[in-house]
């Protein structure tokens, strides 16, 4: 079958798609975006967590099929998101207008731009580590506060921990250490002990109402 | 011509920005928020088939026959194999190759693969792997030790030839070894008091998050490209080589990203599947594990029934301790030779006995293969000797903190192995930092506003399930410490190996580090790049991906890769800047007599003297040369304990932890709310202390899990029965509490910048501690771990 709906802002297309395929297959094998993770595929560890009209799933969990013409939004999209939100134009919410500004549908398996699906080889062996301590304008607010505050170790769990705490924090400024253990408790982390993922959420929120 | 001398001390790089003792942040970081770091399971390429394992349905069973023609008649199935289509090599292992790469005429456990697929969609490989046929005749499982040692018992591998099987006392045994120091027979007589106690540990699972997967691709000349998550880059290729029929030099593995390890890494799991997919079609193959085939894809910690008795004399002095540690190894050896080692030699704990029994082994069963996980042996070991020594204190009328420090080794003590602990061991301190720690409020479910009191139910046991407002909740408040080893152990040659090359980039002076390490996490790559402007006083570094083109940088396990690569990226980098001395003495050496006479640092991309002064840029030292270094580095050598004392020199490093938790349990329902779990460390010296922290607090929620939650069932029939994180629960951020960490740097001589390994400690002492302050609270004896609700309430 044929699937269309529009992923960070842009309008993707996959063909062939069969019918048990997850959301997150199409996402990761089709359009390209392997930022939401595969790490039990039952639904039970968050790693997969993406925005569906908003509202915080496990793409694993949602068939491809139901997200036909409904907006997703990915660890990918993450940033742009966040700032179209911070603008006073911006509405909350992936909105239908939280537009392509490229344009034009994207072709069959392929990204929007013009990549193959997955990560290559040749990407894959060419990473270059990044230097650190270099606040990047390209992240969202949570995405630098992860980095800075150490939630980050393997790194697998925190895509979709990006994505509910972000969550989190479009709907609470302020959120309590409660709330914040509520609200990322569908998400799993082998690594941190939650300790500096709570230090990342707490510093995303101060860094937004010092900037309020 | 003088010799340029070389600063020895802590100076060089002191001055240097980002360098060891700052919590300089991840340099995969961006990648890793942004969705972009390519994880082995994110690869891609074009023609690429999908790879899928038919596993054993059965714990032991002979296979009869295999049919695969409808398998291979599914439209999109390029291939499927069997043991029948091996071209080469048809076992593998860690130690002791015991393990079919696919099952030929038996299968020993539950899970064990059986035939492989590979085909143009993952659902096409997984509904083609249901269609072989494949006939069993089931046998009856050996799945514990009376089964295993019976007179009539099946021997599980018939025909060994390992250096353990000439000194087992039974061909299902894979390893024994006991350690005998003192007297134990005389201090028995002496003692006032004397405790024992039956323990037990589940199977634990390490549960990293990104599953076992890798992209193999077949090439020109014959060979295979491997892209994969792995602990140990060659040790997977001397493995896999021999199965492949290949060379070494064929089989070119690139270390992809790692979601996490904790041991369940060691052993190959997919590797040679997908390799061999790949050569015998001419495509990439990928292989992906779900959550499910996981559990059945890697090794797990081995359970543990342990058998202790400790004697005091009144005035609160160990006097003797025995103890019979038996480790279910599973189906398959992987590492439990290694894990009966440390469980030896560490079973007594942090303590100074001078009269130990200790026999530690492990069984060949029809179980899951146990290996490696966080901890190796000593967190069993932990469980048990620090319910004894709860147990002793009681019966001694002695507070139990008191009497662990009372009783706690010092620099000096001998191991019972013999072994003198010749670096700081501050168990005495630990333990009385961890005390003093303030304790958490009480009745943190209370909150009071301007309307009065309310209660928080999510502060409480069952949480949100509302399941309490306070009735039948009690607090315990329970301690433990424990003691790891660092690194390989008994004789092992542990090395590693980094190449460094200085060059202008740019005009700024750049590093580059090249190892094999596997970055599962743990922060590595951090760290040496904070070693490299350490010794080379450069602010730009850069990680080269890790791959088998370079020489082995052993395993990211055992705590061990800071010290020993890390010890080699700063051995390299010390090579360099000699070789940077001396091209500034050569082209500057006349401009200024401090180069030949001064002690001479690099430090913020210049060469100064010990004063400070500036003798010149680094840029203009180096010029257009690139002063490159590979060497190996080696810790100080290990030796092999003796096989019937156990007598030896066999550990190189060891680190210790203690814990204090607090708990709260609804007794009513058995239901565990752990407040707090505060932990001190020594570190010896915290290279990056946000990392040092992700550690201790990582490693803690895991000693947590195993206390209360984690354990991998298996049925008397074999079968695992929870294969799914619906069923096996690990701590969520709702069932972890705070963990204030107190971190002590006393340094070790004989290590890298005096550090320590710090990984695996917490792991052991969290359970033990947890499971105390449960005993605190409900005042029952608690022998098993994880405690489970059912253990709380007798029902």
């Amino acid at each position: 079958m044929r699937v269309n709906m529009t992923v960070n802002g842009r309008p993707q297309e996959a063909d062939d798609v069969w019918e048990g395929e997850s959301l997150l297959y199409v996402l990761r094998e089709r359009f390209g975006l392997p930022g939401s993770k595969n790490a039990c595929e039952q639904g039970e560890c968050g790693s997969c967590t993406v925005r569906l009209d908003g509202v915080p799933v496990c793409a694993c969990l949602v068939a491809a099929g139901q997200a036909q013409s409904r907006d997703v939004v990915t660890v990918e999209g993450l940033a742009d998101f966040a700032k179209q939100r911070s603008t006073p134009c911006g509405g909350h919410g992936p909105g239908p207008d939280a537009g392509d500004a490229t344009g034009g549908g994207a072709g069959r398996a392929d990204r929007a731009d013009g990549l193959a699906p997955g990560i290559s080889i040749s990407d894959a062996q060419h990473w270059q580590a990044k230097p650190a301590e270099s606040a990047s304008p390209e992240l969202a607010p949570v995405q630098q506060a992860f980095i800075d505050a150490g939630a980050v170790q393997c790194g697998f769990c925190t895509p979709g921990l990006l994505v509910a705490a972000d969550e989190l924090l479009e709907r609470t400024s302020e959120p309590s250490d409660a709330d914040i253990r509520e609200a990322l408790s569908g998400n799993l982390c082998r690594c941190t002990g939650y300790e500096t993922i709570l230090d990342a959420v707490r510093l995303a929120a101060a860094r937004a109402s010092e900037g309020a | 011509m003088g010799v340029t001398r070389i600063p020895t001390s802590l100076t060089q790089g002191s001055h240097t920005k980002g360098a060891i003792g700052e919590s300089t942040l991840r340099p995969d970081g961006t990648l890793k928020v942004t969705g972009d770091f390519a994880y082995a399971s994110d690869l891609w390429h074009e023609d690429m088939l999908w790879g899928c394992t038919l596993r054993s349905p059965h714990a032991y069973a002979e296979i009869l026959s295999i049919d695969v023609s409808q398998a291979l008649a599914t439209a999109g199935v390029h291939a499927v194999m069997t043991h029948q289509d091996l071209p080469a090599g048809t076992h593998y292992g860690l130690e002791i190759r015991d393990q079919p790469v696919l099952a030929d005429d038996v299968v020993r456990f539950h899970g064990e693969p059986v035939a492989i697929v590979a085909a143009d969609h993952p659902e096409t490989a997984r509904r083609a792997a249901a269609k072989i046929v494949v006939e069993y005749r089931e046998l009856p499982p050996i799945t514990n030790e009376a089964a295993a040692l019976a007179a009539d018992a099946p021997v599980l591998h018939p025909h060994r030839t390992d250096s353990h099987a000439a000194h087992v006392p039974h061909p299902n045994i894979l390893h024994r070894q006991p350690v005998t120091r003192g007297d134990v027979a005389a201090a028995r007589a002496r003692a006032d008091v004397v405790v024992s106690g039956d323990y037990e540990v589940g199977m634990q699972d390490q549960a990293f998050l990104g599953p076992e997967s890798g992209l193999a691709m077949p090439a020109e000349d014959g060979g295979v490209d491997l892209f994969i998550a792995t602990q140990w880059l060659h040790s997977d290729l001397r493995q896999l080589a021999p199965v492949l029929g290949l060379p070494e030099d064929k089989v070119r593995m690139t270390l992809s990203g790692v979601g996490g390890a904790f041991g369940g890494r060691e052993d190959l799991s997919m590797q040679a599947h997908a390799c061999l997919l790949a050569l015998r079609t001419g495509k990439p193959v990928k292989i992906v594990y779900n959550r499910f085939e996981s559990f059945f894809g890697h090794v797990h910690r081995h359970p543990a029934r342990l058998h202790y008795e400790h004697g005091a004399s009144r005035d609160g002095m160990i006097q003797y301790m025995t103890c019979r540690i038996v480790l279910d190894g599973g189906a398959y050896a992987s590492a439990s030779p290694a894990v009966v080692g440390n469980a030896a030699s560490l079973g007594a704990g942090p303590y100074a006995i001078d009269n130990v029994e200790t026999e530690a082994l492990a069984l060949y069963t029809n179980n899951p293969p146990c290996g490696a996980m966080r901890g190796f042996g000593a967190v069993q070991a932990c469980f048990a000797y620090e319910s004894q020594m709860d147990k002793l204190a009681a019966e001694l009328g002695m507070d139990p903190v008191e009497f662990r420090r009372l009783n706690a080794m010092t620099q000096g003590t001998r191991l019972p192995t013999g072994q003198a602990v010749d670096s700081p061991a501050p168990v005495a301190e630990l333990l009385r930092r961890v005390k003093a720690m303030p304790m958490p409020p009480e009745q943190q479910w209370i909150t009071a506003d301007e309307s009065g009191e309310s209660i928080d139910v999510r502060a409480l046991p069952g949480g949100l399930s509302n399941t309490t407002h306070g009735e039948g909740v009690v607090r315990g408040v329970g301690y433990a410490v424990g003691i790891k080893n660092v690194g390989f152990s008994e004789g092992f040659d542990d090395y590693s190996t980094a190449r460094v090359r200085l060059q202008v980039i740019g005009g700024e002076p750049v590093a580059a580090v090249y190892t094999a390490m596997a970055e599962v996490g743990q922060g590595g790559v951090t760290v040496h790049a904070q070693i490299a402007r350490t010794e080379l006083g450069v602010t730009q570094v850069t990680i080269h991906p890790a791959d088998t083109r370079i020489g082995s940088a052993g395993s990211t396990s055992a705590s061990r890769q800071t010290y020993v690569t890390g010890g080699a990226v700063r051995h390299a980098c010390e090579l360099v800047r000699e070789r940077v001395l001396e091209l500034g003495r050569v082209r500057f050496g006349s401009y200024h007599p401090a180069w030949a006479t001064a002690e001479l640092l690099l430090e913020s991309g210049k060469v100064v003297t010990d004063d400070g002064e500036v003798l010149a840029d680094l840029v203009h030292v180096i010029g257009d040369e690139s002063i490159d270094v590979e060497r190996e580095w080696r810790h100080r050598p290990t030796e092999p304990l003796d096989p019937h004392t156990g007598q030896g020199f066999g550990h190189v490093q060891y680190m210790f932890a203690a814990h204090r938790a607090v708990v709260e349990v609804d007794t009513e329902l058995g239901l565990v709310k752990v407040i707090e779990l505060a932990c001190a460390q020594d570190v010896g010296k915290a290279l990056n202390p946000l990392s040092v922290l992700g550690q201790i607090q990582g490693g803690t929620t895991q000693g947590l899990g195993l206390a209360v939650m984690e354990e991998i069932v298996v049925a008397p029939d074999g079968k695992v029965r929870n294969p799914s994180f619906t069923d096996y629960l690990i701590p969520t951020i709702l069932d972890t509490p705070s963990i204030p960490a107190d971190v002590l740097e006393l340094a070790d001589q004989h290590a890298p910048y005096g550090l320590r390994g710090v990984g695996e400690a917490p792991t052991l002492s969290a359970t033990p501690a947890v499971v105390s302050a449960i005993r605190a609270a409900t005042g029952l004896a608690l022998t098993r771990v994880p405690v489970r609700p059912e253990h709380l309430t007798g029902t």
